[in-house]
């Protein structure tokens, strides 16, 4: 009886017009369709561009092109080797100094400080986020490369200078520039960008599951390093890798404090080149069509593969975590 | 003022509840003083008195916002990881006033354990989740260790159900099974009390029903807290209730008395469902 009482609904319905909203629809679903296929379009585009482009460095030098550290433009010969090592060697002393330091200003800002303290403070690591890269590089150059070449460089040398294996390396000249002013600023770099992540990922642990632990009788770090950490592995994980990522593009402040010099060695303090600082100062002299430009194009193209295998190698690093733990 | 009279007269009458009922009287395991209790500016709870007997049942009903919850967090001062609040009055516990400063939450946490709403496993392995608690205040053997987790599991009845996947992770078991879980955490450290904040309410009634067996077994070691919404909880778990309304302890008495003659007016609109 009540549907009986309840069927003109439909009828009236029709004239609704709410109608348009019938027709909005697929077009709003379209419309998001095409953002996301674009995405993909995009990147398509690059990768395209990058090989098509390297194609011909690939081409002349074959396989060698990766293991070569020649950077000779007169000689016409060219190698990936070197801004490759000066990549990875240079975002790997970053992290080493950056997750620390990160983590431990991460945990003091969730777990620790006064409200008041933690609200000023994590603003201002917001902040350092937040500064374009080519200050850091200006202020690397006027300010951490004269410390480095007279202060760093000197008392490492006198302290580790004789001891067989670590002689090495901090051999070379006192430059200021070089591997470890860069990853000095790179570190500076990603730390607040490392610890803005990792903060946010303490804090949104539910607070029930963080009062158990307290409810055990536990200590503030044990809290931390027995519930907290494993419950937010993955999303540290992510602060890493995104860090990592930051500092493996980075240009412009790299480029400032690096020393522009294609060499592998042993030592830390010796001149070096990124992939990225190497494109940004060779890119201008480059005529189109050269050998030059096809292997600076190559480079970006190993720069991106690098970048990708790392995303690829954390989410394996994340799954192969969660099962150990058994989720 | 009324409230610490009142509660007096209720300790006197308990005695004679218990006299009646030829129990033996027990000895107090907590004892809560003129307690007041501020979240900042607002006064969450008006001078409570309250005893809590040794190995029984303290049932806290009230509706919401009536500051059961928050007495509870004072008994193991879990308020202390907040600043801005604030706890006066005295909470006796072993002859000492666990709101003094200077006193160590760690060891205090151990002695007075705590259950939540939810099911908290941690994100760790069935195994690792009951050891966790006992290895922060314990050095013990392996095969120890192993013993004390399978006696937790045993008591909250889990072992069965668990002990063939003890290593995998705690976060795979069912509602009921986390919450068993979790108060097998709390008694595997050996506390003397046990504060449970809502146990049930997230749970189906069949997991309701267990973990309800289960606190008759405990209270003949524990001396046990609960915070319920539940009436019916209150009266089959708890040997006495007591009743909040608006920060204050309107009536504690034997559940028995508590649910057919109770004294207070409001005590008895709250039972029966007239308001809360």
């Amino acid at each position: 009886m009540e549907i009986s009482a309840r069927q003109p609904l439909p009828a009236t319905k029709k004239n609704h017009p709410a109608g348009g909203v019938r027709t909005a629809d697929p077009f709003f679903r379209m419309l998001v369709m095409a953002t996301g296929i674009g995405v993909l379009v995009v990147l398509g585009a690059i990768i395209g561009v990058m090989a098509v482009g390297g194609w011909k460095a690939f081409a002349v030098f074959g396989p060698e092109f990766l293991i070569s550290a020649v950077w000779n433009p007169v000689t016409q010969h060219f190698g990936a080797a070197a801004p490759v090592f000066g990549t990875i060697v240079s975002s790997a002393m970053a992290l080493v100094v950056a997750v620390p330091l990160a983590f431990g200003t991460a945990f003091w800002l969730a777990a620790l400080a006064p409200p008041a303290a933690a609200a000023f403070i994590g603003m201002a690591v917001q902040l350092l986020a937040a500064v374009p890269s080519i200050i850091f590089g200006m202020w690397g150059f006027f300010v951490v490369v004269p410390l480095v070449a007279h202060y760093v460089q000197p008392t490492a040398r006198h302290l580790f200078g004789h001891v067989p294996g670590l002689s090495a390396l901090v051999a070379g000249a006192p430059f200021g520039t070089g591997l470890f002013t860069a990853s000095l600023i790179l570190a500076i770099m990603i730390t607040p960008s490392i610890t803005a992540v990792m903060r946010d990922v303490f804090v949104s642990m539910p607070t029930v599951l963080r009062e158990s632990a307290y409810g055990l009788g536990a200590t503030r770090w044990e809290v931390m390093r027995n519930v907290v950490l494993p419950w937010s592995r993955q999303g540290v994980i992510g602060a890493v890798v995104l860090g990592m990522g930051r500092a493996m593009g980075e240009t412009m402040a790299v480029t400032f404090v690096i020393g522009d010099s294609n060499h592998i060695g042993w030592s830390l303090f010796a001149p070096a080149n990124t992939i990225a600082s190497l494109i940004a100062l060779e890119f201008p002299e480059s005529a189109a069509g050269s050998l030059k430009l096809a292997s600076l194009m190559a480079l970006g193209a190993i720069l991106m593969a690098i970048s990708f295998l790392t995303l690829w190698f954390s989410r394996w690093l994340l799954a192969r975590g969660q099962k150990a733990a058994g989720d | 003022m009324s409230v610490e009279v009142q509660t007096e007269t209720v300790a006197a009458e308990q005695t004679v509840t218990v006299a009646e009922t030829e129990k033996d009287a027990r000895p107090i395991a907590l004892q809560v003083r003129d307690l007041n209790f501020y979240y900042g500016k607002s006064h969450a709870l008006h001078d409570i008195s309250l005893n809590f007997p040794e190995r029984s049942v303290t049932g806290m009903i009230g509706p919401s916002g009536c500051g059961k919850s928050t007495l509870l967090r004072v008994l193991n001062r879990m308020y202390d990881l907040y600043p801005g609040q604030k706890a006066t009055g005295e909470v006796i516990f072993d002859g000492q006033n666990i709101l003094a400063t200077g006193v160590d939450l760690n060891v205090l946490r151990s002695r007075i354990g705590m259950v939540f709403q939810k099911p908290t496993p941690f994100p760790m392995s069935i195994y690792d989740n009951i050891a966790f608690g006992i290895r922060l205040h314990e050095r013990v053997s392996r095969s120890e260790m192993d013993g004390r987790v399978e006696d937790a599991l045993r008591r909250v009845a889990l072992w069965s159900e668990v002990q063939d996947r003890l290593s995998s992770s705690a976060t795979a078991m069912s509602g009921g099974q986390q919450q068993r879980l979790c108060i097998a955490r709390t008694i595997a450290v050996r506390p003397e009390v046990i504060l449970l904040d809502e146990p049930t309410s997230a749970l189906d009634p069949v997991s309701t029903a267990r973990i309800e067996e289960l606190l008759d077994e405990l209270k003949t070691e524990f001396t046990i807290a609960i915070v319920t919404h539940n009436m019916q909880q209150a009266a089959r778990c708890a040997d006495q209730v007591a009743f909040f309304y608006m920060g204050k302890l309107i009536e504690v008495d034997s559940t028995a008395r508590m649910f057919t003659t109770p004294r207070e007016q409001q005590t008895q609109d709250y039972i029966t469902g007239r308001f809360g």
